[in-house]
């Protein structure tokens, strides 16, 4: 049929914005309660009592119940699913018991019968707090003075974690002509999903049975860890449904205390129950980004070859361990820190840590951001002070396309690539020369013209499971994928994926369709219910195309050849004669195109079984379990050019050329979307968005009156390219596309931003780069009016 | 987001209005509600009335004659925005209303709403201050007039008084020779101004004969420079002068407000710059309006 590589208009889309989508907020049940929820205005305090009386007093309250309740109600501790080696866990309630550790800690939870009420009750809860000292940065945690956000956790610190060969390392630094040092911060971030995080519960007290609704990329491991963990209910007693999902980035993917309590009070009060976390509460609780605090170094020969690389970072983890936190800052970070260049020296250290702030996870992009962040600033950094272009340095250090599968110091081996092609496409694009001779006039007129260059890799489609399970995950990494043929040729399929804005109805339908022959018409794509899909593990990292997708594709496989075992059978020919004709959907005889036999015909047969070959059982429905052998690279090329006003330092993003290589592309419409969304996403980081606490914990940065998210108005039109190396590792050659955006164009803009700067000597400034903070660095050095420096010059 | 429970009234009169104003003691007023309901919903504000005038008749007007423009309480930011005849009677008003917020925020939002607010980050007030507005309030023993600069009293409060409403906003309109600006650092993730500059200036055979440069944003509530306006009477506005007239901003401003986005010392610096860039702007109308 053809469907994949074209750009099929998105089938969920019309659900979506006429307003008929079901989010878990529009559930109403007959009886529902609702909850709100009772958090510590605190950072670090112990509760010394709760009092609830006045709560429980007021008309339309049904219950009050603490974090004490539901201990002894038999909830259990939310669990950490990654655990590196020696890691310390701290115990984690769903509403705490003995102490808040962060603001927004749940202390306890209001049942109502209108959420309004519900509102009342909570500011009727009088909880007496004893504030205790309050940590907030990653590196200080260890101090002698500071407090335990965990008394059984000494020097808050939760794991430590290594990669290299640190002799090759030192060697490359001993033997290096140049050293770059830099440390920086990669800000906190904070998710901000556009539909806030929501659960209704229904326990069904005559059968036992339990269904949970809530906004998830993945209600099978929700599902899983309430069964063994939180909950205790038996999974076959118990489903979770993600219906329409309205974002996640990542937020989406953990396990949250409200997922607890609200079953847990359904169950309680035998009603159905309903939570939805206001923006506010999401600020609060959502699992926040980022937040490492590096410093690093670069080894380098002066010809611009990079050898060495030495990088310590402290990521901060927050109050609690959050459901995959560990895995941000070990495997999908240190991992990564070669990036596209061929350097052999690398050594990457870091330290998680527990602070008294919102627990960190992973945030689009996860882990892969920091790692290109610091990277690619170095490299910027090394270029200047080397005095050779951004865009030369990089073509220097890259790993050569003949070189695939290329094994880097650091575990992974890269599967394809062409970082050469890559940059050639993204400089011709750009016309890079010209910028860099426009950006000459600019200067030579006093303007602070800047030209910001990134070539990022990324980790995708995770991941062979035995290896995620050597990393540290208590599960496995593989998709299922299921395509039932109805009777008459209809397909419907079922997938553990999950799309939360991603498009799954459209790209799914788009596969199979191509694997069948059937009109994606025909095609129906189910996901995020528990009660209809195999367990599967849902949708991060890139991965629903590459491993979702290829479960599907097994599936449709095996579809086939059942196909073609019956077609052979009632046209009596061999089944090595046969051919299954995917553009037409019917299976012939070779060399005889009019013996065939059309799919439905014989989706049809397949259930009458009055015709079937001998042992061939009845039916037409195939499951595939998909462990993919590697994960995925994507890469890419970004080339940025900003303006900073140098009375204000305000900046303006004047283009931004953006060449991709995420394998073969299923869908280039989405694909392009996914690519323009991630770069809005991480521009975000570089010019507006913290998540700033103050001293005593308290978020200054908790609304989007304060937080700044980016604005369509704020970007030039994206100039995109792309050049396809498909993966070798899955039968679609796909690599994801979900982050590369993301990752690619913070340091990009940060590169551009400091490239502006570079002629007034400011070398470096963390983001987010504000007019004030670059207003403040220009005033610092003196006058704030560019000098005439002689810039990448060279010979 | 679920406010704490209200009485709701919707009045069809100003005098119902004002009548209801007094009976309720911690009553407030709901005009766009675009300041007040997000407050009410983090239950920042919890008034136990609300007094909805959205549909007071005759309240939303505007009217030019040849020396004045009024407005009245309810117009919203989107009229003021898009009319035609405010854009010849005195154009720095749209371009002002069409800085707030976003459209939806201006298709609700009233000038009446924004001025009794008295968000020091809020457009209107600055705009007002150098226009030399008079604010029209009515309450049950009938209207006063209020000079723009004697109504903005503090954070959030202004002179308006118990049981009564703000009812009109009038200005001056351009004669020959006058020329306003107003420009604004905007806040990226409000929309409010970090720092809001609106400058009036007057011009006589080429010498500059009356100016106003109101500031909003620095400081808690929106301030006029005077002596930016000294430096520049009397004088031709060069470069030179302009630049005088900027830089005496920057020690008129005390105490500037900082936050996680903009310091104390950053706000004081764009106000100057501000000032700088509006003064030019604003002389530049002045010799084009005839």
């Amino acid at each position: 049929m053809g469907y994949v590589g074209s750009s099929v208009k998105r089938v969920e889309d019309p659900r979506f914005i006429q307003g008929k989508a079901s989010y878990v907020g529009n559930i109403i049940m007959p009886g529902m309660v609702h909850l709100a929820i009772k958090r510590s205005p605190y950072a670090h305090a112990k509760i010394k009592k709760i009092n609830t009386k006045k709560a429980k007093a007021l008309p339309g309250v049904v219950a009050v119940f603490t974090g004490q309740d539901l201990l002894d109600g038999g909830c259990g501790p939310l669990p950490c699913g990654w655990n590196v080696p020696d890691i310390k866990t701290p115990t984690r309630y769903a509403l705490t018991v003995d102490k808040a550790r962060h603001v927004g800690d749940g202390v306890a939870v209001v049942v109502a019968e209108d959420p309004y009420i519900a509102a009342d009750a909570v500011e009727l809860i009088d909880v007496s707090y004893q504030p205790l000292d309050v940590v907030i940065d990653a590196r200080k945690t260890t101090e002698l003075e500071a407090p335990l956000v965990h008394d059984d956790i000494s020097e808050n610190t939760s794991y430590e974690w290594a990669l290299g060969d640190k002799a090759v390392c030192d060697k490359a630094f001993e033997e290096a002509d140049h050293i770059v040092e830099l440390d920086l911060t990669n800000q906190r971030l904070i998710p901000n999903a556009m539909e806030p995080r929501a659960c209704v519960a229904q326990w069904t007290d005559t059968t036992e049975e339990m269904i949970v609704w809530t906004a998830s990329q993945n209600p099978q491991l929700i599902r899983l860890l309430l069964s063994a963990y939180t909950l205790l209910i038996p999974e076959h007693r118990l489903r979770v449904i993600s219906p329409d999902v309205g974002g996640g980035f990542g937020s989406k993917i953990f396990h949250y205390p409200e997922e607890v309590i609200t079953p847990w009070v359904s169950r309680a009060v035998n009603r159905p129950a309903k939570w939805v976390a206001t923006r506010s509460e999401a600020s609060i609780t959502d699992s926040q980004g980022r937040d490492h605090i590096t410093v690093a170094r670069m080894a380098l020969k002066k010809d611009g070859e990079i050898t060495g690389l030495h990088v310590s970072t402290w990521a901060n983890m927050g109050a609690y361990l959050s459901t995959l936190a560990p895995l941000i800052p070990t495997a999908l970070y240190i991992t990564l820190l070669a990036g596209l260049y061929r350097m052999k020296g690398i050594w990457g250290e870091m330290w998680g840590t527990l602070t008294n702030t919102v627990p960190v996870d992973a945030y689009r992009g996860a882990g892969r951001p920091e790692a290109s962040y610091l990277l690619e600033r170095l490299v910027d950094i090394a270029a200047h002070e080397l005095s050779i272009d951004p865009v030369e340095i990089r073509v220097k250090n890259f790993i050569g396309k003949d070189e695939f599968p290329y094994q880097t110091p650091l575990a992974f081996e890269y599967d394809s690539g062409d970082y050469h092609a890559l940059f050639e496409k993204a400089t011709s694009l750009a016309d890079y020369a010209k910028m860099r001779t426009d950006q000459t006039d600019a200067r030579d007129n006093g303007r602070l013209v800047g030209i910001g260059i990134s070539g990022c890799i990324e980790a995708s489609g995770p991941a062979p499971s035995a290896v995620a399970g050597s990393l540290g995950f208590a599960l496995g990494l593989w998709e299922s994928g299921v395509v039932r043929v109805h009777p008459t040729g209809k397909v419907t399929v079922l997938t553990g994926s999950h799309s939360h804005g991603q498009g799954h109805e459209t790209t799914f339908a788009q596969i199979v369709a191509d694997e069948l022959g059937v009109p994606m018409t025909d095609i129906e794509v189910v996901h995020g219910d528990s009660g209809r899909i195999p367990f599967g593990m849902g949708t991060y990292g890139s991965r629903s195309a590459s491993v979702g997708g290829s479960a599907l594709v097994k599936s449709a496989e095996k579809i086939r050849a059942k196909l073609i075992k019956i077609a052979a059978h009632q046209l009596e020919a061999a089944e090595e004669d046969m051919v299954y004709d995917r553009a037409e959907g019917k299976v012939y005889v070779k060399g005889s195109p009019d013996k065939s036999k059309p799919f439905a015909e014989l989706a049809f047969a397949s259930y009458t079984a009055h015709n079937l070959p001998e042992g061939l059982d009845p039916g037409l429905e195939e499951i595939s379990f998909y462990d993919p052998a590697n994960f995925t690279f994507p890469n890419s090329a970004h080339i940025v050019q900003i303006e900073i006003d140098p009375e204000t330092g305000e900046v303006e993003l004047q283009r931004y050329v953006a060449v991709d290589d995420v394998g073969n592309v299923i869908n280039p419409m989405i694909v392009e979307g996914q690519i323009q969304g991630g770069i809005a996403q991480g521009v975000g980081q570089a010019l507006w968005e913290q998540g700033v606490y103050d001293e005593s914990g308290q978020l200054l940065t908790g609304s989007l009156m304060e937080y700044a998210l980016p604005r369509a108005a704020s970007f030039p039109k994206f100039e995109i390219g792309r050049i396809e190396t498909p993966s070798p590792h899955n039968p679609l050659g796909v690599k994801g596309a979900g982050e590369m955006g993301t990752i690619a164009s913070t340091v990009a803009v940060a590169n551009a931003v400091m490239d502006a700067l570079a002629p007034l000597n400011i070398r470096h400034l963390d983001m987010p780069l504000t007019p004030d903070k670059i207003w403040s660095a220009m005033q610092k050095v003196g006058e704030a009016k560019t000098a005439k420096v002689e810039y990448f010059g060279g010979e | 987001m679920y406010s704490a429970s209200f009485d709701y009234y919707r009045p069809k009169t100003l005098k119902d209005a004002i009548a209801l104003l007094k009976k309720n003691k911690d009553a407030k007023l709901l005009a766009g509600g675009h300041s007040l309901l997000p407050a009410m919903k983090l239950r920042v504000s919890s008034p136990s009335t609300l007094i909805d005038i959205g549909r007071i008749k005759g309240l939303d007007r505007i009217k030019v004659s040849k020396s004045t423009v009024r407005m009245g309480g309810l117009t919203t930011h989107a009229a003021v925005e898009s009319s035609k005849e405010l854009a010849k009677a005195c154009p720095v008003l749209g371009e002002c209303a069409g800085l707030i917020g976003d459209l939806q925020v201006r298709n609700r939002g009233t000038i009446g709403g924004s001025l009794a607010h008295a968000d020091p980050a809020a457009d209107y007030p600055t705009v007002m201050l150098a226009l030399g507005a008079d604010i029209t309030v009515t309450g049950s023993r009938g209207k006063r007039k209020v000079a723009a600069e004697k109504f903005f009293v503090d954070l959030f409060t202004t002179a308006l008084k118990r049981g009564e409403v703000l009812t009109e906003v009038s200005v001056p309109a351009m004669k020959t020779g006058q020329g306003a600006c107003y420009l604004k650092h905007r806040h990226p993730a409000s929309s409010y101004a970090v720092v809001g500059v609106a400058a009036y200036v007057s011009l006589k055979e080429g010498v500059c004969s009356d100016a106003t440069i109101a500031i909003g944003g620095a400081t808690t509530v929106p301030m006029v420079a005077d002596g930016a306006a000294d430096a520049l009477v009397g004088n031709a506005p060069t470069v030179k002068v302009i630049e005088g007239a900027a830089q005496t901003v920057a020690e008129a401003i005390e105490d500037p407000l900082g936050d996680v986005y903009a310091s104390g010392e950053y706000r004081t610096h764009l106000a100057t710059v501000l000032t700088r860039r509006a003064l030019t702007e604003a002389f530049k109308r002045a010799k084009r309006q005839k």
